[in-house]
């Protein structure tokens, strides 16, 4: 953290762009003024958070003007991390595009890979087999537990636990190794294929699994009694960063921001895609709007995540993994390695791709960690998008964190940070 | 999918809205692509009508704007917005054309408040620009930045020298 006065007067960088965001700090609320005679004690002061700040939780930089300790007012400035992955899908095939979907919320791979598929599955009309759709949903339920846990994690931190941290990683490395076992990769998985995923689901990492699902309520449980009564992590918590209702709706906040704000909207009951809709579970809901409701929404949610997890696990049909139509789908190795069509059709879908049909255009969401991450695609008819735009839960929300920190204290902005739980991979593209 | 097949016969009051507005001057077009219902709405009458879904029709939630580069002349840009009915539950895309030479559009964040900052984006991206914007500053990139990185002409490798860059000594001034 470090004063702007002097940066203000002589910007090395982006010398525009700093004096824009200066003068978008003033306006008819308030002024700026960095040499005030009637406030000697300098007490207004605008105060630079980040990008390299260790609590913004990645490169986000936070203007805040001050008054005392109070913001007056909050801007945001984003795109430390802009690498332009939309520009980017332009010029690649749908499959092609899937390792940077990885690389947007990289908490939660994933969901990310999932929302791509379902999106080109759906301008392409693919039918997915029903255990791919069973392997995906695992997946992304896994993948919530392992973006929440972060979120856990981080959060409590921010309130002053550190060691939390290291609990619930633990709990974050055992779902690394089943996405190791899943998808051969623990990180970054693209995992999911279009028309399918990579390969089935194998013995160890169904036994994985199932023993995650056997004890991480029991770890779930620890956590809650360590902090459902915690004092601290209460007092330190309640009554902070408030979304109403009505404002959460206006300021277009998703996922836990909204729910914990008394709105059950959650795309997996509003619009069900894969097998959703045959599942049982809850949409936890809040009223509060504070960071405890959040953090409860969340909590919940992890717990919802393992009910989903549990009937997958049931329910998970036999069958084949992936589409079996060459012209929407890679074709298995067997088939490559062995026969000369399988190689022609791995080379066309690597060559060409999924080509859906021209000038049409298609939204399709699906229910991140983060909230509702959508994508648009609109297509020429050739293999690569014409457009593909990524509607981000994160960046939704960092709008709602920018008005939700006028009023607050300086001492919880840390905090308010840490309960809308931004991704900047994803909020930046 | 089940979603819109479930919903399919609840736009009705959408479909007499746009037929009480066709016999009007700017038309309105409803058609359904690959997912959701869209209105095609002529620029003039865009707030208008977009105020109209709000208030009479319970589309008080915005879920997302969304700039493109159609690559023609003339309407060059489409911005869409992405709308949701939190009370009947059914999503809505309404879409309008922007001009090529001068691409100005009516801002829509005196009705929702979070258009402020996916207008900044498409402004950002296309040069789109949108009257009446509390804040229209770039969201991602520099202000210095003096291009649109999603029009079709910008190229993918981008323009050598259009940005500063950190240099790998500190005491060097910025090369430009």
């Amino acid at each position: 953290m470090m004063e702007v006065e002097q940066k203000a007067s002589s910007p090395t960088f982006f010398k525009k762009h700093q004096e824009s965001f200066y003068k978008s700090l003033e306006d008819k609320h308030t002024t700026l003024e960095f040499e005030d005679n009637q406030d000697p004690l300098n007490s207004r002061m605008v105060l630079n958070m980040g990008p390299s700040h260790p609590a913004t939780h990645g490169v986000l930089r936070l203007l805040l003007q001050l008054n005392g300790e109070t913001i007056e007012k909050a801007k945001l400035d984003l795109g430390y991390l802009h690498r332009g992955v939309e520009k980017i899908a332009e010029n690649k095939t749908y499959q092609e595009f899937m390792p940077y979907t990885d690389r947007m919320d990289y908490l939660s791979p994933y969901s990310n890979n999932v929302a791509l598929c379902l999106a080109v599955e759906k301008i392409a009309e693919v039918d997915v087999p029903d255990r791919a759709q069973y392997i995906r949903m695992i997946g992304a339920e896994l993948a919530r537990i392992s973006a929440h846990l972060l979120w856990l994690g981080t959060m409590v931190m921010d309130s002053g636990a550190v060691s939390f941290f290291i609990w619930t990683f633990r709990e974050r490395e055992k779902i690394y190794d089943i996405m190791d076992q899943l998808a051969g990769h623990r990180f970054t998985v693209s995992h999911a294929r279009i028309g399918g995923v990579a390969n089935d689901i194998t013995d160890d990492a169904m036994a994985l699994i199932k023993e995650f699902v056997q004890t991480f309520p029991k770890e779930l449980k620890g956590f809650h009694s360590m902090l459902d009564r915690n004092r601290i992590f209460v007092d330190r918590n309640v009554d902070v960063g408030v979304v109403p209702t009505d404002k959460a709706i206006d300021l277009g906040a998703t996922g836990p921001i909204l729910r914990g704000s008394g709105f059950a909207y959650d795309i997996r009951r509003f619009e069900p895609y894969l097998k959703y809709d045959e599942m049982e579970f809850e949409i936890p809901t809040r009223l509060e709007g504070d960071n405890l409701a959040r953090y409860y929404v969340r909590m919940e949610e992890m717990h919802e995540s393992i009910r989903i997890l549990r009937q997958c696990l049931d329910r998970l049909p036999k069958g084949p993994i992936r589409a079996n139509d060459a012209k929407q789908a890679y074709p298995s190795k067997d088939e490559v390695y062995y026969s000369m069509e399988g190689m022609i059709h791995d080379f066309m879908m690597t060559d060409t791709g999924i080509c859906p049909p021209e000038g049409s255009e298609v939204y399709h969401a699906v229910e991140a960690p983060k909230g509702e991450l959508g994508y648009f695609i609109q297509s020429d008819g050739t293999g690569h998008p014409w457009r593909l735009k990524v509607n981000a839960p994160s960046f939704r929300n960092l709008q709602v964190l920018e008005h939700s920190l006028e009023g607050a204290s300086i001492s919880d902005t840390v905090l308010i940070i840490g309960s809308i739980d931004p991704v900047m991979g994803e909020a930046d593209k | 999918m089940s979603a819109q097949n479930k919903h399919s016969d609840s736009y009705s009051d959408i479909m007499a809205f746009v037929q009480h507005e066709h016999g009007l001057s700017h038309p309105i077009t409803v058609y359904r692509s690959a997912s959701d219902l869209t209105l095609a709405v002529p620029r003039e009458i865009l707030l208008d009508t977009l105020t109209k879904l709000k208030e009479d029709h319970h589309f008080v939630y915005l879920v997302d704007i969304v700039g493109a580069d159609r690559f023609v002349e003339g309407d060059r840009f489409e911005v869409l917005y992405n709308l949701i009915d939190l009370k009947s539950a059914r999503r809505l895309i309404v879409k309008t054309l922007a001009d090529e030479d001068s691409p100005v559009l009516p801002s829509v964040s005196s009705i929702w408040t979070n258009a402020s900052w996916h207008e900044r984006e498409v402004f950002d991206m296309y040069g789109v620009h949108f009257t009446d914007h509390p804040d229209l500053r770039r969201v991602y990139l520099p202000e210095d930045f003096e291009y649109y990185p999603l029009r079709k002409e910008f190229p993918l490798l981008g323009i050598p020298g259009s940005i500063d860059l950190p240099t790998s000594t500190p005491d060097q001034e910025a090369s430009s």
